[in-house]
């Protein structure tokens, strides 16, 4: 055997074990304090991570492929139109501590998850109607859940359902995910350890996860988790800005990862409240598609996407970005970007451009703010180069950062505002998570909520569209409203999408088995797969 | 001492000149933006380069020099003006009243100003100009800058009210307003100037903090504070020291206001 064969041969078996490595440690940051570790609880990030790591779900969304796959139970069948799960599970699974897993956690989790007096917000997705709910244990693995309203997309809401123990004596320390609650220190650190009864096992046979221990340090401050990464003592960053990701893409360019495009998108909306006490000149401008339509074409999106996000973003359409694959419109195109037939289109609602200044029809300059919370960046920054395009048709903006409470106060309570730049971050792709946004009656119609029935002939169709796919289980019905529902909002543009964010991530060479994803989490969705090789294995 | 004073002198002449001429001296429009320059280094077209918005820093430095330096000022004059009113009736009133009005200004000067500030701003309405804006920011401040000079104010026209030549002229018969305004308030003189020039940074500083916050002066007008909103990013900053530029010219005002105008002679 050959000197280079041998050193082939060793640096094959040094590869092959690194990718099995067992042990180790994996660091990331929380950026906020977890505000419960009650998975059943739990509305924010922080506690979201901790109950994706330690919390067994029935059905998990392979936040790669987006398919379903079994977890805690190995088969489900939806009846009645979406009332009713039947429930298979996996036999032979224990909890952390020991107890067995079977149908009884399942129907105590959801019994306690339903309780109208909890006020879980993973409960009330599974709200849809009044009533309660029934679940009927046939035997330890076999069990039918019954609730008082079809519920679409019901498979897919299991995601968020850590099931939690009915009998161990302790339940907050019984867990069926890859880890559990080893130390939480306010403010600091919460260290999560590997669970030795956890069922799953890889291809080769071995008890998974790879990892010894996660510790989460609770840091808001980026430019210090930017410095911990560079300097080897954090090992993934979830969510970077553009501005670091190119930044750190100049030192450690196999480091980042540009997954495409999120769930996320940024958009601006016009006050179309009747109520408000804006001047009746501007709620007629407000209220006219045409206007909408045309602020719309005269904002440049491509300039938003190569300049606020550095490329790392792409001119939005509607509701559904390109990452939902199921459930995004690939028919409809962000509206072009076009001045001079934005002028036009305002010439024929009665505009007209004197000098450098647009007047509406009885000769009120077009002048209008824009609000949006104060600290964001990439927001700010497009609210100015917002303002610069519509200078170039007569229009004149002005931008306001306002704190978030105050923000917050205008656009849903004193409907004080005349437009407003915000942001989705959506977690859920189904678009019955959207209900309280596409109903005319729902408090976060932002555009004119809390309507009593609806002011225009499209928001009804909205409203009947929105019915119509909560209403039936077949899931290309539900696209087919769904996708109507999409045209309408690009027609009549009551949001104005701008851009949809990317998936921005990075990941230490010294984790294996990281493949970022599009939907969150972004980089420790396959966590249990995921190891750690030595500083020594990796400069062999 | 006096050399280095004459030479302060000549830097701050200059910089408050440079800001003055910002409408001759800037190459482009400090609103302008070149979106196919973003980032940019120093070059001939852009001596100090462009921000993440290729607008042309040194023309945002000229103008947002001029903001902050002009209505700084203006800021700490009205300030002053309050200071002088109510520090001056407490001191000359004496007994219970002022005691009373110490108690407000206490009072006053324990509000959390930051929040103060943010929450009347929130308040104010949105379709405000740029230039209206950043008047009303400084207002504020000035508004809200009063109570500290205040007590320093109260304490001068208290030590004046007690001296001898006032004395003398109540004991010739000199009462009220006439006391005051030909005895009293030219005495008074060196305090209020020390207190409008130790004001004058303290609100540029305040200013720079709302901008750092985002709700300074509102965009596209520039101003140290918004200026100093891009140097957040450590990174960047390594990268491109020249976009240290406004800290140094911060810096180089600051120092030169406390050597010209030294608040200890007085205070």
């Amino acid at each position: 055997m050959t000197r280079r064969s041998l050193l082939a041969l060793a640096a094959c078996l040094v590869s092959s074990h690194a990718y099995a490595q067992m042990g180790g440690e994996l660091h990331f940051c929380l950026r906020s304090e977890p505000k419960t570790f009650n998975p059943l609880l739990v509305s924010e990030e922080g506690g979201e991570t901790i109950r994706y790591l330690t919390g067994g779900v029935l059905i998990r969304v392979n936040r790669s492929s987006q398919e379903l796959q079994p977890e805690l139970a190995v088969s489900w069948k939806i009846l009645e139109g979406g009332r009713k799960i039947a429930l298979v599970l996996r036999p032979g699974v224990t909890f952390s501590d020991g107890t067995p897993f079977s149908s009884e956690d399942v129907a105590y989790t959801m019994r306690a998850l339903m309780d109208p007096d909890l006020h879980s917000p993973t409960g009330d997705t599974f709200r849809s109607g009044p009533g309660s709910l029934d679940v009927k244990v046939s035997d330890p693995y076999h069990l039918t859940i019954t609730f008082p309203a079809p519920v679409p997309g019901m498979e897919r809401l299991f995601d968020q359902v850590a099931i939690v123990s009915a009998h161990s004596p302790h339940k907050e320390a019984a867990f069926l995910g890859p880890f559990c609650m080893a130390e939480y220190k306010a403010g600091s650190y919460v260290l999560l350890r590997r669970n030795p009864h956890y069922w799953k096992r890889d291809n080769a046979g071995r008890p998974l996860p790879y990892l010894d221990s996660v510790r989460l340090d609770i840091q808001n401050n980026r430019d210090l988790e930017m410095l911990r990464f560079r300097r080897g003592q954090l090992h993934l960053i979830n969510n970077l800005d553009p501005e670091l990701f190119d930044q750190l893409a100049a030192e450690i360019p196999s480091s980042v990862h540009d997954a495409g495009a999120s769930l996320d998108s940024e958009f601006l909306w016009f006050n179309q409240v009747p109520s408000s006490p804006l001047p009746a000149y501007k709620k007629v401008w407000f209220r006219s598609q045409a206007f909408r339509r045309a602020v719309s074409e005269a904002i440049n999106r491509d300039d938003l996407c190569r300049v606020v996000y550095r490329g790392h973003a792409s001119p939005a359409a509607g509701p559904a970005s390109p990452a939902n694959q199921f459930w995004f419109r690939a028919g409809l195109k962000p509206h072009a970007f076009d001045p001079q037939g934005a002028l036009h289109r305002l010439e024929h609602e009665g505009f007209r451009l004197d000098g450098a200044v647009l007047r509406d029809r009885e000769g009120h300059p077009v002048e209008f703010s824009v609000i949006t919370n104060a600290g964001n960046k990439p927001r700010e920054r497009m609210a100015v180069m917002i303002q610069q395009d519509l200078g170039k048709i007569g229009v004149r903006l002005n931008v306001v950062t306002l704190d978030f409470p105050s923000l917050i106060d205008r656009i849903s309570r004193s409907f004080d505002y005349e437009a407003c730049l915000l942001g989705f971050l959506n977690d859920d792709m189904d678009p019955n998570s959207q209900m309280n946004v596409w109903l005319s009656s729902a408090s976060s119609h932002q555009w004119n909520p809390n309507q009593k029935s609806p002011e225009t002939e499209w928001e009804a169709k909205i409203d009947r569209l929105m019915k119509a796919q909560a209403s039936v289980s077949d899931p290309h019905k539900r696209k087919a409203s769904f996708d109507e529902v999409q045209e309408i909002v690009w027609d009549e543009a009551p949001f104005l999408y701008l851009v949809y964010k990317n998936s921005l991530s990075a990941v230490s060479a010294m984790v294996q088995n990281a493949h970022p994803a599009g939907l969150r989490p972004q980089t420790y969705w396959n966590v249990e797969r995921l190891s750690l090789v030595s500083e020594v294995a990796r400069s062999r | 001492m006096k050399t280095l004073r004459q030479f302060v002198w000549g830097i701050l002449i200059l910089v408050f000149s440079a800001s003055l001429l910002a409408g001759l001296l800037a190459p482009t429009p400090y609103a302008q933006q070149f979106r196919d320059s973003t980032n940019a280094g120093p070059s001939r077209r852009f001596p100090l380069g462009t921000d993440e918005l290729g607008r042309d820093r040194l023309s945002r430095l000229l103008y947002g020099s001029r903001v902050s330096l002009l209505l700084a000022p203006a800021a700490a004059l009205l300030a002053t003006f309050i200071a002088a009113l109510v520090g001056g009736v407490a001191g000359y009133l004496g007994g219970w009243r002022e005691r009373l009005i110490v108690r407000s200004i206490d009072l006053f000067l324990s509000l959390p100003w930051l929040f103060l500030l943010i929450t009347v701003r929130a308040l104010l309405p949105l379709n405000v100009s740029p230039v209206a804006s950043v008047t009303i920011t400084f207002a504020l401040l000035g508004l809200l800058g009063w109570a500290g000079p205040a007590r320093v104010v109260r304490t001068g026209v208290r030590s004046l009210t007690s001296s001898d030549f006032v004395l003398q002229a109540r004991a010739c018969g000199c009462r009220g307003s006439r006391l005051l305004l030909m005895h009293v308030l030219p005495n008074l003189k060196p305090i209020l100037q020390a207190q409008f020039w130790i004001s004058v940074p303290v609100f540029i500083l305040a200013e720079a903090n709302l901008g750092l916050l985002g709700l300074g002066v509102a965009e596209p007008l520039p101003s140290w504070g918004n200026l100093l909103r891009g140097l957040e990013n450590y990174g960047a900053v390594r990268s491109n020291p020249w976009t240290l530029a406004p800290v140094v010219l911060l810096v180089i005002v600051m120092g030169s206001l406390q050597l010209v105008f030294p608040g200890e002679d007085y205070s």
